[in-house]
């Protein structure tokens, strides 16, 4: 007999780790989501993934000088997505390698030298929590880190939302017309690595873009533009967190895959059962209209 | 006006667009016609201002990049994208509102009259996914009308496109012409051209010919077109040309 209350609600109330915990990625959830709809209507899903692995070097650098401190890994992190979202774009401007073999290139590289460096100063167990994040390890500083994050990525998409969808949908229209399309691009980047490294943090740089990416795409199944879109993203992305918190708990099984693996049940059903092309909608029999 | 002085646009140092200079005078509506690989497209990016001169100038006359409104031959648009009719033809309103600013109410009348213009009146909450390639053709000349602006750029604006919707969009083009907007269109339907456009601009990556219809479309330079777009010189010399 499986206890209801025990199961979905006593960790919470019981545990400090679990409700920080639970904190923590709600937040994630609400930076993440809308950063993550924007990144598959730009087709980047493959640069987000290459971004959240080059955080590594940077955040295995600081955890050689200061140790697991999260505030130090934070900042390595972003330090190093910034130069490598940067460098990739820049190097693919000028060589004849499209974006998306630039970026492979800089995260096998950047996955490689931080596995290295983690691996040489530190312990197996250290390489797993930065491999695999570590949601119930979340102290003041992250919990902080991940609210400051969310709160300005909120803002930031608010505030640029009709530039972020003009320059998603036709970047030479908004170019051609004088608009501020670079700079549009570098925010976004920048609100990108943000996100992904607060995700890194919770996460692990294996699943950082789980809670961006994988919400979004589940969205595209419900919504037929882009505000519901971030909206449904939000959504599942907070009960994503929720629900792979309580099976982690319930399991004893990290944190991090528990999350993406719920995250990825919603994008499986939405897939099958979301009304916006889902494929039982598509193959159910439904006369068509007069006109 | 539009002037270009003895303008070079290149590709990897070829020239695509070699030694060319005229004027599109202000308020005239120009065809741009010529044989493939003749530079018509590259120029009108270059008008466009997406594509910088290698050599000579091109002098757009004061006009800022919110006056000119340019539609390529193929958008670089995802259909797939989440977005309304309507919502695309009110981008063209951005410079006007701003990108942080709301839609007045007045703008988003326009955006709808618009619609209704180039025949999609009904259409405002469709999304791009669902309209054929003639009626998205439709939506992107709404947007333009939308951006209200002086110059307007066209590439091959009816390729793919039926007959019925090739002269509702040309009715609009004529609109244009007598709201004393410049247009400048490439094409490649000399009947067309004949029909509506008054000065043509021959272009084989050099001028054939550049003025009134009449006299720039004629058998002799249909030849002399054919001609200078089919040598092309693998082992070709830096050009000395204006050099001296």
């Amino acid at each position: 007999m499986i206890d209801p209350y025990g199961l979905l609600v006593a960790p919470f109330v019981e545990f400090a780790f679990m409700r920080r915990a639970l904190v923590a990625s709600m937040a994630l959830s609400l930076g993440c989501a809308p950063v993550g709809v924007f990144l598959i209507l730009r087709r980047m899903s493959l640069v987000g993934d290459a971004l959240s692995h080059a955080i590594l070097p940077g955040a295995a650098i600081a955890f050689l000088f200061a140790g697991l401190s999260l505030g130090a890994m934070a900042i390595g992190g972003f330090v190093a997505g910034v130069l490598t979202a940067l460098g990739a774009g820049a190097l693919s401007r000028l060589t004849p390698l499209r974006e998306d073999a630039t970026f492979a290139a800089f995260y096998l590289i950047a996955l490689a030298a931080g596995v290295m460096m983690v691996s040489v100063g530190g312990s197996g167990v250290d390489l797993l929590h930065v491999l695999f994040g570590s949601v119930l390890a979340v102290d003041d500083t992250a919990l902080i880190l991940a609210a400051s994050v969310a709160s300005v990525s909120m803002l930031a998409v608010a505030a640029l939302y009709r530039g972020f969808v003009i320059e998603s949908f036709d970047r030479e229209f908004l170019r051609v017309g004088g608009g501020p399309d670079r700079a549009l691009h570098a925010i976004f980047l920048v609100l990108l690595v943000a996100n992904l490294v607060v995700s890194f943090l919770a996460l692990g740089t294996l699943m950082a873009i789980g809670l961006m990416m994988l919400p979004a795409a589940a969205a595209r199944s419900w919504a037929h533009g882009v505000a519901g879109m971030i909206g449904v993203a939000t959504g599942i992305a907070a009960l994503s967190a929720y629900a792979g918190l309580t099976l982690s708990f319930a399991l004893d099984a990290p944190s991090g895959p528990s999350i993406v693996l719920a995250a990825g049940f919603f994008y499986a059903a939405s897939v099958l059962f979301g009304p916006v092309g889902g494929l039982v909608a598509r193959a159910l029999p439904r006369r068509h209209l007069r006109g | 006006m539009i002037e270009l002085r003895d303008l070079t646009l290149t590709y990897d140092r070829r020239p695509a667009v070699h030694h060319l200079s005229g004027r599109f005078e202000a308020g005239s509506l120009t065809a741009i016609i010529g044989p493939n690989g003749a530079g018509k497209s590259t120029l009108l990016k270059a008008l466009a201002g997406a594509l910088r001169p290698s050599e000579g100038r091109l002098d757009r006359g004061g006009l800022s990049p919110r006056d000119i409104a340019y539609l390529p031959q193929q958008a670089s648009i995802d259909r797939g994208f989440p977005i309304t009719a309507i919502d695309t033809v009110a981008m063209g309103d951005w410079s006007a509102s701003g990108l942080f600013g709301a839609m007045s109410r007045a703008s988003w009348r326009r955006a709808s009259e618009a619609l209704a213009a180039v025949g999609l009146g009904g259409f405002e909450t469709r999304t791009v996914g669902t309209l054929s390639a003639g009626q998205f053709q439709r939506v992107l000349f709404a947007r333009m009308l939308m951006q209200d602006a002086r110059l307007i750029l066209l590439d091959e604006p009816f390729t793919a496109v039926d007959q019925r919707t090739t002269a509702d969009l040309l009715a609009l083009v004529q609109r244009w012409h007598a709201e004393h907007r410049t247009v400048i269109a490439v094409l490649h339907d000399f009947e067309q051209v004949r029909s509506t456009f008054p000065q043509v601009l021959y272009l084989a990556r050099e001028s054939v010919g550049w003025g009134p219809t009449p006299s720039v479309l004629t058998a002799a330079n249909q030849l002399r077109a054919r001609a200078m777009a089919e040598t092309w010189a693998p082992d070709a010399e830096p050009c000395q040309r204006g050099a001296a």
